[in-house]
């Protein structure tokens, strides 16, 4: 295993390792401490390479091969950057059946890249997610933090066009 | 605070302010206005954010602040009319909010008194113009609030609202009046059962927790990793009361033994992290948590810890391995949790929904819980509706209500006139129920006979152009993903089970493939070793038993009756109807509709690739799908 895996070369700072060691410092002794720890150097990161998890590895005390285990298992942590812009669609049940399928694959199309990949440029990645809890406004999707709701295929080139 | 004195005095004070925010009240309350904008996750999506800077700006300007209050609240449940605004005195009601209307709401409402009928949520207002109470409205009138009681009512930031509408006052009647046995007996009288899916009777699982191991250290959790796609009720209990969990989880470590409780949330859910870590530091600050807690010896502490995605964790072992900190695979039963659990320690685990009716049932007494609801399940339900239907949003009605109450009255039909054509409940785990069992009184043990099951309480609605096949493939490509990997049945059966539906709704499949796909869902349900593979296969098995005509017509007629399954799709053009315009051919992806201007038009079937894109653009309707 190596950082060739993945898309772009690790470029962590120190500062951003002194944090981590602050957060590893001060969480290791509660019962269970891997989930929250790796929640936060996700935070500091934006995602956990793994140069990171060899980070927390060697300070824990815990195997690389459980902490890689641990990762890969939720969705939620994520190996590779995300682009500037994530874009989530909701593929959960309410959404499904009010065709986010369909806005899914648009937004495929248009930016060219599947689930969880990244455009090249390093602007826009893509995800689907799991129910947002917005059913009301279904079919929804993110951009960042910015939730747009009741969308069809057709404003999907309207909507990206503004973080061009 | 240590006595009951202090928490009255508190609840004394905050009585007026709570207690004026109903529709009919006889309390005055030292402002003029309560106005309570909703903050729970829709509408916080639809901008209710804006709304409440927009409105303080303006109360500001208006030199208002001292007449009107301001409240941002949990969910009022009207999702789909978001953002919501409501107005005491008189409890009125405006739907579709918007920055724009503010003005208006502070010039017309709040200065002159007149209520802005244009504004109101439209069921409040009849052909006559004459206004409706809000609880008298359809989407109201049936429900029956408990765990939902505060929600949209009190500000979730503020404990001391809480403590308005009694909260707290249960543990303290159980810390000083009552021993774990009669808390224990309370619940088991009351037949409350988990909210979460399972259905298992809650004071059972709390005496087994309390007795199967006596002494040392055990732990209360709190599950609130709410992963049925479509069902949000546990996030806007957290999101709109986050104390009446804390409170519920402090009485039952009491009642087993316990000093320390886990709240596991969803880290998808960031507003509902925030209110329980401000809940919990505030019932910190006031002494309802920490060290003996109201001067008696009894002291219990929660902690939260965040889920980072994974559906499987819903199951108890496979959440009391995540919080351990490893990869959320289930444990093999027995032991059980309440003997070996969290840590190897005895735990119980209870669902947001369950621990929100706690504190209700010990003020009010068993008897009172258990005369609402059926024979086997008592109290009430909360469902989050969803899909086609009118109005989406959260409910709350007494188990036993039929289908069609929730579907017709509260949820106020299928919208553009569309045909009903199956309600699915439970998730991932549960079933389609059809329309034929519209009357049948939904609870625990009725739902599980016609196929399907309570879950956490997701329901949504499909209509006519919803393919069942397609939506049972959408359940099994959710439950491969999710699937552990840890047993083998899980692990491969339920992918097998999607690649025979993926192959039924390329037009590929065959008679005996519906065979195998039955045979296979009964030996996944009987060999996996958790919930989650014990109930994948009931999505198939739901939509076999009752929709078997589908899936014929895609395996030997090769047809998609609902018209969603796109290998089995062909576009046509109509020459009649084709005025030869062009329009279609420059709007197709592919290249391949052909023609010449003012010619009829032909589509080349191996070219195109079902976009559906021709058939929007033809302002003729010559174009239609077959």
């Amino acid at each position: 295993m190596s950082s060739t895996k993945c898309s772009v070369p690790f470029s962590g700072t120190p500062e951003q390792e002194a944090k981590l060691l602050e957060v590893i410092n001060s969480l290791r002794d509660e019962q269970g401490c891997l989930m929250p720890i790796l929640q936060k150097a996700q935070d500091i990161y934006g995602y956990l390479p793994i140069e990171v998890q060899t980070i927390i590895s060697n300070e824990l005390n815990i195997p690389l091969e459980k902490v890689y285990g641990v990762v890969t298992f939720y969705s939620q942590f994520s190996l590779n950057p995300k682009g500037k812009y994530n874009i989530s669609v909701c593929l959960g049940t309410a959404c499904y059946v009010k065709g986010s399928g369909d806005i899914f694959a648009k937004l495929q199309e248009i930016l060219g890249i599947d689930n969880g990949g990244c455009t090249a440029d390093g602007k826009f990645s893509l995800e689907a997610c799991r129910c947002i809890g917005a059913c009301g406004l279904a079919p929804v999707m993110t951009v960042n933090d910015e939730v747009y709701g009741r969308l069809t295929p057709d404003e999907i080139s309207g909507i990206l066009a503004k973080y061009e | 605070m240590k006595t009951l004195a202090e928490l009255n005095a508190i609840r004394e004070e905050m009585e007026k302010t709570v207690g004026f925010r109903q529709e009919t009240n006889d309390f005055a309350d030292d402002y003029k206005y309560h106005v309570l904008v909703c903050g729970g996750t829709g509408c916080t999506s639809s901008g209710s954010i804006d709304i409440i800077n927009k409105l303080n700006a303006e109360l500001e300007a208006n030199n208002l602040t001292n007449d009107v209050k301001v409240v941002k609240t949990g969910c009022h449940g009207l999702c789909a009319l978001g953002p919501i605004m409501i107005i005491y005195p008189g409890a009125v009601f405006y739907s579709k909010m918007s920055v724009d209307k503010i003005d208006r709401v502070v010039s017309e409402h709040l200065i002159n008194g007149n209520i802005i009928k244009e504004f109101l949520y439209p069921e409040m207002v009849n052909e006559a113009g004459d206004i409706t109470p809000l609880s008298q409205t359809p989407f109201y009138k049936k429900q029956h609030r408990i765990a939902l009681r505060n929600c949209g009512k009190i500000n979730p930031e503020c404990i001391d609202e809480y403590i308005g509408t009694r909260g707290y006052e249960a543990l303290n009647k159980v810390l000083t009046t009552m021993s774990q046995d009669d808390v224990i007996k309370c619940i088991l009288d009351s037949g409350l059962r988990g909210r979460g899916g399972g259905g298992f009777p809650t004071g059972r699982k709390w005496q087994l927790a309390k007795d199967l191991v006596k002494g040392g250290q055990k732990y209360v959790c709190c599950n609130a990793d709410e992963g049925d796609p479509g069902a949000f009720m546990d996030r806007s209990v957290l999101e709109g009361d986050p104390h009446v969990v804390l409170e519920a989880m402090a009485i039952a470590g009491y009642a087993i033994g316990a000093s320390q409780g886990y709240i596991y949330v969803r880290a998808e859910y960031p507003i509902a992290v925030d209110r329980l870590n401000i809940a919990i530091s505030q019932a910190r600050e006031k002494g309802m948590l920490g060290e003996n807690i109201f001067g008696t010896d009894f002291s219990f502490d929660i902690d939260l810890r965040l889920g980072a995605g994974a559906f499987v964790c819903g199951e108890e072992t496979a959440l009391m391995t995540s919080i351990e900190g490893n990869r959320g695979e289930p444990r093999p039963r027995p032991p059980f949790p309440a003997e070996k659990g969290l840590f190897m320690k005895p735990t119980i685990l209870n669902n947001v929904e369950t621990y929100a009716n706690i504190p209700q049932i010990i003020l009010n007494g068993a008897e009172w819980f258990a005369s609402m609801g059926t024979e086997k399940s008592k109290g009430t339900k909360v469902f989050a509706l969803g899909g086609k239907i009118n109005n989406t949003g959260l409910v709350e009605v007494p188990m036993g209500t039929t289908l069609r109450e929730v579907i017709e009255d509260i949820g106020g039909g299928i919208p553009n006139g569309k045909k009903f054509k199956a309600a699915q409940t439970g998730g991932p785990s549960g079933g389609c129920i059809p329309a034929e069992h519209f009357d049948v009184p939904i609870d625990y043990d009725n739902l599980i006979a016609i196929g399907s099951m309570m879950g956490s309480g997701g329901l949504i609605v499909m209509d006519e152009d919803n393919c069942m096949v397609d939506i049972a493939k959408f359940f099994l490509e959710f439950t491969v993903d999710e699937s552990c990997g840890k047993c083998t049945p899980c692990r491969i059966g339920t992918k097998r089970l999607y690649e025979i539906l993926d192959k039924i709704t390329k037009g590929q499949g065959t008679l005996e493939d519906l065979d195998k796909l039955e045979e296979l869902c009964y030996y996944i349900k009987e060999n996996s070793l958790c919930g989650l593979g014990q109930t994948a296969p009931n999505p198939v098995l739901s939509t076999l038993r009752y929709f078997k005509d589908e899936y014929i017509a895609h395996v030997v007629d090769k047809k998609c009756p609902a018209g969603v399954c796109k290998s089995l799709l062909r576009y046509e053009i109509d020459p009649e109807k084709c005025r030869g315009c062009t329009m279609c051919a420059r709007q197709c992806p592919a290249g391949a509709i052909e023609g010449t201007v003012k010619n009829p038009h032909v589509i080349n079937s191996d070219k195109c690739v079902k976009c559906g894109a021709c058939m929007d653009t033809c302002k003729f309707g010559a174009i239609s799908k077959k």
